[in-house]
């Protein structure tokens, strides 16, 4: 198409708008991490990086860290096996139901958190009894991340066909090797980039996790959450909001070296 | 012993559907379909005004409050004001970065342009919103500075402050779906429209705005959704200003019952949007 000129200019002073839009409220972040004010008047009129060093010694921070990190891992990997399972039998079998499974994996990230978050939290403290904890952080991160898994693995699955599997049962492998072998590596990528995003998702989490973890649990948002509003602890939440925006680039890097396929979130 | 168990699994492709889906399935349908479905049936209960205790017995009680207090209404009204702003809003910015980076940029700027509009989806949420309290803060926000001189103010935090705050945090939502709807939109009907005599702008309404409906679509769904549940952004930036999600927060630790049937609100508008999406077709041509 021919686009004029002016046109062109046009959209490009649109995608800077956007783009402006996109990155100074994030840089504005970074910057008051060296804000030298206490009460990060703007502009700044003093750099430093004692609040850094200071919010390496937090130890509420460390232990909050610590918390996403596990609640992340341990999600991920339930989401990670769970999700294969369904997008195994969904691709590959026909079966009275299918459809409704391919609903129910989308419904707990479809839903306003909140809803499954009050869900949640009322089925375990009120139906089965449990107290809230890191278990049930986990068990909540797991359901959402499960949709995530599946979407990447049955696009991958659908795309592999089954010939070579085929292939290889004719060469004599068993249906064990045959996926040690062959369905696995041509997974693989696919699984880590679910996984990659199943992580981030549950490292990010915010309101399941506030009806999920019980009162001792603090995951870092949850930290950051509880410190956003107390004056002596800002310098520290925007050293932690600064660090996870410098962070945020290198599952970006390694999605994008990683394949073409599944960097839009698999939720497209 | 592996070998036998392989051999006997391939010959029971019934069997090997079952151990594939018990527990995913058993998984969702107990964790989550059972929880919601709890939460479903304990919006018919009310709770004991002494004690506070849920009373097991099935009345339509919390339904009748809530649609006959005027309060409620007005929240939902916002909520929905505020969701179609934000899809609005968010639809508007995309539509031309995601034209510029489908049609206008070489190959080598439009993965460097992907990358910009990814990156902002892995920083955590509440630093996002943070940044615009720090933004938006009025008199001395960055917002004020930056745009003072030339006679913009920051509109302080309410529910312009919760649109800004929710369009920054779902606009990578929009744009994605976009672009690629665009990529797939060949290039030579652009031109045929051009060969034609449509102008630019007559181009985009009559053929590029058709084709990628179910691009909006798609992107809306994230969009209008989850500015449907949030409760946290107008926490955060919205000064008393209260949305659907905040009347659930609030009503979750003093009546569940009632915080169950404010939720079944969201539900019902996302279940009635689905619903309209469907009869659009838009689905079905994602």
């Amino acid at each position: 198409m021919t686009i004029s000129r002016n046109a062109r200019l046009l959209l490009a002073s649109l995608l800077g708008v956007g783009l402006a839009f996109i990155y100074i409220p994030l840089s504005v972040v970074i910057i008051n991490s060296f804000n030298a004010s206490k009460t990060f008047s703007w502009p700044p009129s003093h750099f430093t990086t004692i609040w850094w060093s200071k919010a390496l010694e937090n130890t509420g921070v460390r232990q909050a860290l610590k918390w996403s990190v596990f609640a992340g891992l341990s999600a991920t990997a339930i989401a990670l096996v769970l999700g294969t399972c369904l997008a195994f039998a969904v691709s590959r079998y026909k079966f009275f139901g299918r459809e409704v499974i391919s609903l129910l994996v989308v419904l707990p990230i479809s839903l306003p958190g909140v809803v499954t978050g009050i869900a949640l939290n009322s089925a375990f403290t009120k139906q089965l009894g449990m107290s809230t904890g890191l278990l049930t952080v986990v068990i909540g991160h797991a359901t959402f991340c499960i949709v995530i898994v599946y979407n990447n693995a049955i696009a991958r699955l659908r795309r592999m066909g089954t010939t070579l599997q085929e292939a290889s049962m004719d060469l004599g492998a068993n249906g064990i090797t045959t996926f040690r072998l062959i369905t696995l590596p041509n997974l693989a990528s696919a699984l880590f980039a679910g996984g990659l995003l199943a992580f981030g998702l549950s490292f990010d989490e915010i309101v399941v996790t506030t009806f999920t973890a019980g009162p001792g649990i603090q995951t870092l948002p949850i930290w950051i959450y509880n410190n956003l509003f107390r004056p002596n602890q800002a310098p520290i939440v925007n050293v932690v909001a600064a660090t996870l925006v410098v962070l945020s680039v290198i599952p970006i890097y390694l999605s994008q070296r990683l394949s073409q396929d599944s960097t839009t979130g698999g939720r497209f | 012993m592996l070998h036998s168990l392989s051999t006997y699994l391939h010959k029971k492709p019934r069997l090997r559907l079952v151990a594939l889906l018990t527990t995913p399935v058993l998984w969702l349908v107990i964790a989550y379909l059972g929880a919601l479905a709890m939460l479903l049936v304990t919006a018919f209960f009310t709770i004991d005004s002494f004690t506070g205790n849920v009373i097991q017995q099935f009345n339509l009680g919390n339904f009748h409050d809530m649609l006959t207090d005027a309060a409620y209404k007005n929240v939902v009204l916002r909520t929905l004001g505020i969701a179609i702003s934000v899809t609005f809003l968010c639809t508007v910015l995309a539509i031309p970065m995601a034209f510029y980076m489908a049609k206008i940029a070489r190959p080598k700027s439009q993965k460097i342009l992907v990358a910009l509009v990814l990156t902002p989806l892995w920083a955590s949420y509440l630093v996002k919103i943070y940044a615009w309290r720090t933004m938006l803060e009025p008199g001395n926000g960055v917002l004020d500075w930056l745009l003072g001189p030339i006679g913009i103010h920051s509109p302080g935090f309410g529910g312009p402050a919760i649109i800004i705050g929710l369009s920054y945090l779902w606009l990578p939502y929009m744009i994605l779906p976009i672009y690629a709807g665009l990529e797939r939109l060949p290039n030579n009907l652009l031109d045929a429209s051009g060969d034609l005599g449509a102008h630019n702008f007559y181009t985009f309404r009559k053929v590029i705005l058709p084709l990628i409906f179910p691009s909006l679509v798609a992107g809306s769904m994230f969009t209008f959704s989850l500015s449907l549940g949030d409760y946290i952004t107008a926490q955060i930036i919205g000064g008393k200003l209260q949305m659907l999600g905040n009347v659930v927060y609030q009503n979750f630790s003093i009546n569940l019952p009632f915080a169950a049937t404010i939720a079944m609100i969201p539900v019902s508008i996302m279940a009635l949007y689905l619903y309209l999406v469907r009869r659009t077709g838009a689905l079905a041509s994602m």
